[in-house]
């Protein structure tokens, strides 16, 4: 039996270096990549929590958390396409029409 | 069937008559006008139906407080409770069987008179609205019910002094007649609201029963509100001069609204709260005075008026004001037995003045009339009986109630009031009767009698008016020399008896100052004194019969003194002829004052800098607000998730920092 320790380590370590990403990446492939690593960094939290806890809550929501996933990407992946026939590009910072 | 559960009833025909007129009025195609004039009669008359039984009922139950109906608990907020209920007892009787029964005489004499004009249905929608409210007032059991009624007949007057609302005049008189009304309702609100502080009540019953030990001063208040709200509604000093310019209205309304039934609201009101007025007898002595010198002042502007209609304007004008004579004096059932006849031989009147502009194609000038006796005999005999009662000539009805009046206003004490006051209200009351007697007959002797004056094309078309419109003037012209006898003193009945030799006191006297007993009391006790009550009648049909000979003289014998007189006096005549140059100083004083401080003060600085700086700097404030907010928008996505991750790390910091 593993020590509870590990899975929440490495938990945070995909979580942090996907919120790095996000905010350091300019390119939306990129960015997407890492909100996936961020993701399954809390799936690995939730497994590693589960087991010591007894409970199959955190799997249900791990099952959850990966159809919301998969959804998100069609969405985002269509999204980024649309952009890039707008544009010619997948530079996040090409894209500041909402500016105040 | 007890009316008891259906009180309801009698305000609901007027009611539906009106809303389906109103639904009929809004189709383009004109309705068919028998149909429409006589639904609307039979709604009054279902109304009257329903009265008479209510009205049965309360005699077979002998002396009673009423009857009452509480149709639905209306508002309930903390203690205040007001239910939408009626209450029919003695007086109400009185009030909505003269509302529905001369109203329905008027309804159908305006089948006739209206006849082709263009808001035939209109008229008559308003016509049965009127009523409507009209009987909502004097039904309502609190004050709250009886001002529904009371800004009802005010909306109504409003809209049918307006009828012909593309002439200005008749426009202007309408708005008039409500602004001069909402000055008036002003007072009654403010009396509601004082009554509701002192007895946490609005009914009449309640209020009449929480009298012990109220501060005598705000009853005062109390009183002397209401009468300012009676003041505007019935046309007395200061709020009177509404009235003259209603004329504008087609006739019948002039008969219904400002004859026989709304004008006489305010006295209704007085009626209804005597017991306030009986505990403030500075209110009871003000509104005897502000009723007696209405009266007079209104008979003098009757002299020097050519219009047939303005005459008998004042003449209404003047009568309300002995009305107020009488409750002022707390001879309660005095002054609603006036108002009943008044009813009567003023909607007489009226008709009869209907009835010669009808002839003649809206000619209003006495001097251009003369001599239709001829023409429309039915009309023109009529009117000198309501010439005749109103100028109190017996036994027609003016004279038992305007006798009864003087007769109690000469002789009821009024507390800490010097009895000079009565004399002085006597005499003055005498003098009017007198004046009244001259100017009814000026009017009938230039209008019916004598060489015609008219204008050839005119005398040619003169007709008689059809039997849609005689008969109410014959049915009217019956209740003005029938009316007054359910109102013969006892002391002329015993002088009378005594007279034939009867052993028995002759039965039958003061039946409506009995009928009205159980609401307003008995009144002052009798003092031995029929002799003088019999010597101050005989004076004051004296005064009458004197009034009409100079009449006689002045208008028949030598019609060329009038004018003399008026070369002799110039400037009195011009004085009276512009009605004391009254609308001017209303004009000069209340009406372009308000205008300019409107202008320049509301309007320049309340609205444009107050109201619209509050409403200008609450939108600036926001815009500028938002063009800083504005700022933290710059449209990078990165810079959204960073201050997404900062802000979650900041609630998590927050969350732990707390636990």
């Amino acid at each position: 039996m593993i020590p509870v320790g590990f899975p929440l380590a490495v938990g945070a370590l995909l979580f942090a270096i996907g919120a790095f990403g996000v905010l350091v990446r300019r390119n939306a492939i990129i960015v997407f990549m890492c909100i996936e690593l961020m993701l399954n960094g809390v799936n690995v939290t939730f497994i590693g929590l589960s087991d010591r806890l007894r409970s199959v809550d955190g799997p249900v929501f791990v099952l959850f958390i990966m159809a919301v996933a998969a959804a998100e990407a069609a969405v985002g992946l269509a999204i980024v396409i649309s952009l890039y026939r707008r544009k010619e590009s997948v530079n996040l910072g090409d894209f500041d029409s909402m500016k105040g | 069937m007890t009316m008891k559960d259906f009180l309801y009833l009698i305000p609901l025909f007027p009611l539906l008559g009106a809303l389906c007129g109103g639904l009929l009025a809004l189709r383009r195609k004109p309705a068919n006008e028998i149909f429409a004039g006589v639904v609307a009669s039979l709604m009054v008359l279902v109304s009257f139906a329903f009265s008479l039984l209510a009205f049965l009922e309360l005699w077979g139950l002998g002396e009673t407080i009423g009857l009452h109906q509480i149709v639905y608990p209306w508002i309930a907020v903390g203690a205040l409770h007001i239910n939408l209920s009626f209450a029919f007892d003695n007086l109400t009787a009185v009030m909505t069987l003269v509302i529905t029964g001369v109203g329905f005489l008027i309804h159908v004499y305006a089948i006739g008179y209206m006849r082709g004009d263009r808001g035939f249905q209109r008229f008559f929608t308003y016509l049965n609205l009127f009523v409507f409210a009209m009987l909502m007032l004097v039904l309502g059991s609190n004050m709250v019910v009886m001002f529904i009624g009371w800004e009802g007949v005010g909306l109504c007057s409003y809209l049918l002094i307006g009828f012909f609302y593309e002439k200005k005049s008749a426009a202007d008189a309408g708005k008039k007649a409500f602004v001069v009304n909402r000055i008036g309702d002003f007072g009654f609100l403010l009396a509601m609201f004082l009554t509701y502080y002192q007895f946490g009540s609005l009914e009449f019953a309640t209020v009449a029963n929480k009298l012990g030990g109220v501060r005598p001063q705000l009853v005062t208040a109390i009183t002397l509100l209401l009468f300012l709200g009676a003041t505007g509604k019935s046309a007395q000093i200061p709020l009177y001069f509404w009235l003259p310019d209603a004329m504008e209205g087609p006739t019948p309304v002039s008969a219904l609204i400002h004859a026989a039934t709304m004008v006489t609201a305010g006295v209704y009101l007085v009626a209804r709260t005597h017991f306030l007025f009986a505990l403030a007898p500075l209110s009871q002595a003000i509104v005897a005075g502000v009723g007696c010198l209405t009266a007079f002042y209104a008979a003098t502007i009757a002299f020097a008026q050519r219009d047939l209609k303005r005459i008998l304007a004042y003449s209404t004008i003047s009568q309300l004001g002995y009305m107020f004579v009488g409750v002022g004096v707390g001879a309660y059932a005095a002054g609603i037995f006036h108002l009943m006849t008044h009813a009567f031989f003023k909607a007489l009147l009226f008709l009869g003045a209907g009835s010669v502009m009808h002839a003649l194609s809206g000619e209003l000038d006495i001097y251009k009339m003369g001599g239709l006796r001829k023409q429309m005999p039915k009309t023109c005999w009529t009117f000198v009986i309501g010439a005749l009662a109103i100028s109190g000539i017996p036994p027609l009805a003016g004279f038992f109630s305007k006798d009864e009046i003087l007769w109690r206003a000469f002789s009821t004490e009024l507390k800490g009031i010097p009895p000079v006051f009565n004399y002085c209200i006597y005499g003055l009351g005498l003098l009017t009767a007198g004046m009244t007697a001259f100017y009814m007959f000026r009017a009938v002797f230039l209008t019916f009698f004598g060489e015609s004056r008219l204008t050839p094309e005119l005398a040619r078309h003169a007709h008689e008016s059809p039997a849609v419109m005689t008969t109410p003037l014959l049915i009217l012209a019956l209740l003005s020399i029938g009316g007054g006898l359910v109102g013969v003193p006892d002391t002329l009945l015993n002088a009378l008896g005594r007279l034939v030799g009867a052993a028995k006191p002759l039965p039958g006297g003061e039946l409506f100052a009995e009928w009205l007993r159980p609401v307003v009391g008995a009144g002052a006790a009798e003092h031995e004194t029929a002799g003088l009550e019999i010597g101050l009648m005989a004076v004051s049909v004296g005064v009458a019969l004197l009034g009409i000979f100079l009449a006689y003289v002045l208008y028949r014998r030598n019609p060329a003194w009038p004018a003399k007189i008026v070369a002799a006096l110039p400037r009195l005549h011009r004085l009276v002829w512009n009605k004391y140059y009254v609308d001017e100083i209303n004009d000069a004083v209340v009406v372009r004052p308000l205008k300019r401080a409107s202008a320049n003060f509301l309007w320049q600085f309340v609205d444009a800098a107050v109201i619209d700086g509050l409403v200008n700097g609450a939108g600036s404030t926001a815009k500028a607000g938002g063009g800083l907010l504005t700022k933290m928008q710059t449209g990078k996505i990165y810079a959204y998730a960073l201050s997404i991750l900062l802000g979650a790390a900041a609630l998590l910091g927050f969350a732990l920092w707390a636990w």
